[in-house]
């Protein structure tokens, strides 16, 4: 840390892990540090001048196109938004996420995500006329309700969050759990205001929302810094335990015939 | 890349503690379980004790105490001890009746099963840090499946807001006699012992109560402040007053005003919930230290 800043040619080690399919071995290479630089601006140094073949994905370079997740020291991080500066002094490990199948080098295979996306009803307006609904099925949002699934929106699917996530990470749920990316997606669809569809039955089954600890490592480590855990993973947990849990909510709701 | 060495499966290893993190991510953890089992180990003792949670000649009670439906302080409702009261087997203490309510509603509280789920259970310890045990069940089947039941416990927690606000009020009135001297003839002295010096002939009530201040009623007052800001910041209180709505601006306007409030207070929730543990167990030492004749009050006036 405290070379930067000063003249040129600051020089740091870094230990990227190279292989493919689960096997392989930490890499030692150096990298000229200049100020304002990013771990991606270093692995794209060492891809250009000493491992033309090592492999990372990224696109944008400005935290937004969620490409570059990897693990930096350790911490599940986008390259593109972690800066030098910030890394203590010592090698620098560069890993890819643990939770995903390896391909080669810091590229993992998260396709697993895209299934469970598949799995939550998209959005699903009320009918035209209906309850906030105009004649020709345009409907306006007020600020206030606008700014709640703003939040979720926000999300860039780098899957640090899934990748972190020890559901997943330590315990491999991946049959049962579909991660906290996916409950901020039907977060950000159950509290529509014109949405009707119903997905909680895929959060408590499906979605396995038990299987959260509410430990808050997702929150943790978001760029968007999105709080999973507090504003969508709890509020679902609670739209839950209303449903299924809470008996008097459901001797009530069975009473006057209410849905979810 | 058939010339790789030593291949293993994951660089940053498996079991307990593996990870490739190089900051103090144990501290934390550390951290909030030494306070969590350093609260749990004196609250226990603090129950049952069943002494020395009042202060005789003042209005100060023990919250781990309060309310005291049987006991023998004056505040105590419905009498000395409750005739169903197994004394034989357990030595009776007014703190084992209600004391579950607070625990509850804090064992059940999502940021302390957060806290204690990492730094007890160390499910996960820290964030990409491994685990020790490979069998896992969330919060899926029981016993943790009945934590969804947390709102019951909060409806309680409300209750003892109220109470322990009122008892932070009355510290803050002082029992004197006629002539002004702090009424003092008690059925039983603060450890529980019948007072000798008490006169079945003299006044049993205090005359009239005067306004006073003290470190210790300052204390009993600041504390069912941070529970409030604590119990009022609950994510079940979140979603019971508004967060179950899709629609803030569909005819809600109250609902969303409180919904914003509780989400305020629940931005900082562990830091509510740590102050007022804290807080609460420290009310508990001072007044207990005070009825020893351990620790002075600090009386302001
Ligand atoms: S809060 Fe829940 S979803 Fe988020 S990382 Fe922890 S266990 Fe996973
Ligand atoms: S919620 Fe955050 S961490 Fe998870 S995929 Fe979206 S942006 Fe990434
Ligand atoms: S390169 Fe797009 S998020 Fe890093």
């Amino acid at each position: 840390m405290s070379s930067i800043g000063s003249a040129a040619a600051a020089t740091r080690t870094f230990k990227v892990w190279r292989g493919e399919r689960g096997t392989g071995e930490f890499k030692s290479f150096t990298a000229e540090i200049s100020p304002g630089m990013v771990v991606l601006d270093a692995i794209h140094q060492i891809q250009a001048t000493q491992a033309p073949d090592l492999a990372c994905r990224w696109n944008c370079k400005a935290g937004k196109c969620g490409s570059c997740s990897a693990e930096v020291n350790g911490k599940p991080r986008l390259m593109c938004l972690t800066r030098m500066e910030s890394l203590p002094d010592g090698d620098v490990t560069v890993t890819p996420m643990k939770s995903f199948p390896s391909i080669k080098d810091l590229v993992t295979d998260v396709s697993w995500n895209y299934e469970q996306n598949k799995k939550i009803t998209p959005f699903t307006p009320a009918k035209r006329g209906a309850a906030g609904v105009a004649a020709d099925g345009t409907f306006r949002m007020q600020q206030v309700d606008v700014e709640r699934s703003q939040e979720f929106r926000k999300c860039i699917e780098c899957f640090l969050c899934q990748d972190t996530c020890h559901v997943i990470r330590d315990h491999d749920k991946k049959e049962v759990f579909s991660g906290p990316r996916f409950f901020v997606r039907a977060a950000s669809l159950e509290m529509h205001p014109v949405d009707t569809a119903d997905r909680e039955p895929f959060l408590k089954h499906t979605g396995g929302i038990g299987f959260c600890n509410i430990t808050k490592c997702c929150t943790e480590v978001c760029p968007e810094h999105i709080k999973i855990t507090d504003n969508a993973i709890i509020p679902l947990k609670e739209r839950v335990a209303d449903r299924y849990y809470d008996p008097v909510v459901m001797l009530w709701r069975w009473m006057f015939k209410k849905k979810g | 890349m058939n010339q790789l060495s030593s291949p293993v499966a994951a660089p940053q290893g498996s079991g307990f503690g593996a990870t490739l993190r190089t900051d103090q991510w144990w501290l934390g953890p550390l951290a909030t379980g030494s306070l969590l089992l350093a609260f749990l180990i004196y609250s226990t003792i603090a129950a049952f004790i069943g002494g020395n949670y009042w202060v005789p000649g003042t209005n100060y009670l023990s919250p781990f105490y309060s309310p005291e439906l049987w006991g023998t302080s004056p505040h105590a409702i419905f009498g000395i001890a409750p005739s169903w009261w197994p004394t034989g087997i357990l030595p009776f203490s007014a703190a084992l009746l209600i004391l579950g309510g607070p625990a509850g509603f804090r064992l059940t509280c999502y940021y302390y099963r957060k806290a204690y789920y990492r730094s007890l259970w160390f499910d996960p310890v820290a964030c990409a840090v491994g685990e020790p045990r490979k069998s896992y069940w969330g919060e899926n089947s029981l016993p943790l499946i009945l934590w969804n039941l947390h709102r019951y416990f909060l409806y309680l927690a409300i209750i003892f807001v109220f109470v322990l606000l009122y008892d932070g009020i009355l510290a803050h009135f002082f029992p004197v006699n006629a002539d002004g001297s702090a009424f003092a003839n008690y059925h039983f002295l603060a450890n529980g012992q019948p007072n000798p010096a008490f006169n079945a002939g003299g006044p049993l009530e205090p005359h009239h109560h005067v306004f006073g201040m003290s470190l210790v009623s300052l204390t009993l007052l600041i504390n069912p402040l941070l529970i409030a800001g604590y119990t009022f910041g609950c994510h079940s209180l979140r979603h019971l007053v508004g967060g179950k709505k899709d629609c803030f601006s569909c005819g809600n306007p109250v609902r969303f005003k409180a919904w914003s409030f509780v989400s305020f207070l629940n931005r900082n929730h562990a830091v509510w919930a740590m102050a007022s543990l804290v807080m609460v167990g420290f009310a508990d030492i001072y007044v207990r230290l005070v009825a020893m004749g351990i620790w002075p009050q600090v009386r302001f006036f």
